[in-house]
């Protein structure tokens, strides 16, 4: 019952997306005009934001404030912890992206931080010199398969996303695509808890924000329209993400600069 | 010395000068952007007030960055329906905002320490510096890459800088669109918050 309703749930987001699937040599995503944004239900969006503004003022900030008072030695343990439990999804994405060498790099780097490193509290693999860690989700996976983002949303408590990342989001935690899921939530193995899961989601939405504290402050005192800026910021970075590419005018659409010249 | 001989190394001496002189004018985008990320950073690490940096910021930006540039920009479509009487109130409201903007965002940070890379020619207008700001014990490294306007090979200006792919000038432009737009396309409720910004 609940793989049909994940199946049913995923099938109208993707229907309300634009799927566009193609062989073209060229990703769709570099062809689109960097002006469109599909915020189809920015009323209902804005009203969210709002929302998570309020939450975020009254429960993340001040809980992400006392965490960076933690020693630097537990936050960055704390860090790694998370990032080695975010291989397990990013291993499968790579796989699904067909970056089997970044997928065999990854386990090993899963392993090695995971036995040598203490659960992950260490980051062993880095200094055995392993690339740093790109970490890729189902969403991402989605885009790079030709997926248009779809309409923007913003979720309630989890922030911006897009009709694409949400089906991804989805498919990847309760369509069985996380293995830290499956092993707290899913299926009882007696060695974990739903709170382990919930746990670890939620300090790593504390981790992030505590490392970014001046980056949203400077941002909402400058931004005129914080949600458009917040909009735009997701949008590229999701962008950027999604094409893998170190090069960043690779995901430039020069058409908007040109014009600059026409006045 | 011969008049032939002195010919021949005054012929010299003028052609290693002028090509020194040609140098000195034509300066290559990443040498800009590295001297540019100095500056700054030599007066974001000094004693100053929080004023005085973002004065001194502003001067910097108002020689090195083509503000006028971003300005028709982020209005994006907008511009084409505007007068030339509103064009120049919108530029000269935009100025202000920008200064404001830029230096206080910049004001924020302590020591940046900026390592240029390399540089991509785009055309003849434009060329891409990729730079790294480099990591502290508290923030990892960030890419950098800056949209360098080389129309005038003399003066090149920064017009656009793009922090891990999100290219601040574009945030700009979705933010202006999406004020103008919420306000039924009337670009007087833009000049209202640009306004509102400065007296802030």
């Amino acid at each position: 019952m609940k793989k049909f309703l994940i199946i049913t749930i995923a099938s109208i987001l993707l229907s309300l997306s634009n799927v566009n699937a193609g062989t073209d040599e060229e990703n769709s995503l570099s062809k689109k005009n960097p002006g469109e944004i599909k915020d189809c239900f920015e009323k209902v969006n804005r009203g969210i934001f709002a929302f998570n503004q309020g939450l975020d003022n009254a429960v993340f900030e001040p809980l992400a404030k006392g965490y960076r008072k933690l020693p630097v030695p537990i936050r960055h343990g704390t860090g790694n912890v998370l990032d080695n439990l975010s291989t397990l999804v990013t291993i499968p994405n790579n796989l699904l992206q067909g970056e089997i060498k970044k997928a065999g790099q990854n386990t090993v780097r899963f392993v090695v931080n995971t036995t040598l490193g203490i659960l992950g509290i260490f980051d062993p693999a880095s200094g055995l010199g392993f690339a740093a860690l790109e970490k890729e989700d189902y969403g991402q996976t989605l885009g790079a398969w030709g997926v248009g983002e779809g309409c923007y949303l913003v979720l309630p408590v989890l922030g911006p996303s897009t009709v694409r990342d949400t089906v991804g989001m989805l498919g990847g935690t309760i369509g069985g695509g996380d293995p830290w899921y499956n092993v707290t939530v899913a299926k009882d193995t007696h060695y974990f808890t739903d709170f382990d899961y919930y746990g670890t989601r939620a300090t790593a939405g504390i981790d992030f924000r505590a490392k970014n504290i001046e980056s949203f402050e400077n941002l909402e005192q400058n931004s005129m329209d914080f949600y458009a800026s917040v909009r735009s910021l997701y949008l590229q970075d999701r962008e950027q993400k999604i094409l893998n590419s170190k090069k960043i005018i690779d995901t430039m659409d020069d058409g908007d600069w040109e014009e600059i010249e026409s006045d | 010395m011969s008049v032939k001989k002195f010919l021949f190394k005054f012929s010299l001496i003028l052609i290693v000068f002028l090509t020194l002189v040609e140098r000195s004018f034509s300066l290559e985008p990443k040498e800009f952007v590295q001297s540019v990320a100095n500056e700054a950073s030599l007066i974001l690490t000094k004693n100053f007030t929080k004023e005085e940096k973002v004065e001194k910021l502003e001067s910097i930006a108002e020689k090195t960055v083509d503000i006028r540039g971003i300005g028709y920009y982020s209005l994006g479509a907008h511009r084409k329906n505007l007068s030339d009487d509103k064009k120049k109130e919108y530029l000269n409201i935009f100025e202000k905002y920008f200064l404001k903007s830029f230096s206080s965002r910049l004001a924020e940070y302590t020591d940046p320490k900026i390592r240029v890379d390399s540089q991509k020619k785009l055309n003849e207008k434009y060329t891409m510096v990729s730079s790294v700001l480099l990591a502290t014990k508290e923030k990892p490294e960030v890419k950098i890459d800056w949209r360098i306007v080389t129309k005038n090979p003399e003066k090149p200006l920064i017009i656009d800088v793009v922090i891990e792919g999100v290219s601040l000038a574009k945030v700009q432009k979705e933010e202006f669109n999406s004020i103008i737009q919420s306000n039924n396309g009337d670009i007087n409720a833009l000049l209202t918050s640009l306004k509102e910004f400065i007296n802030k």
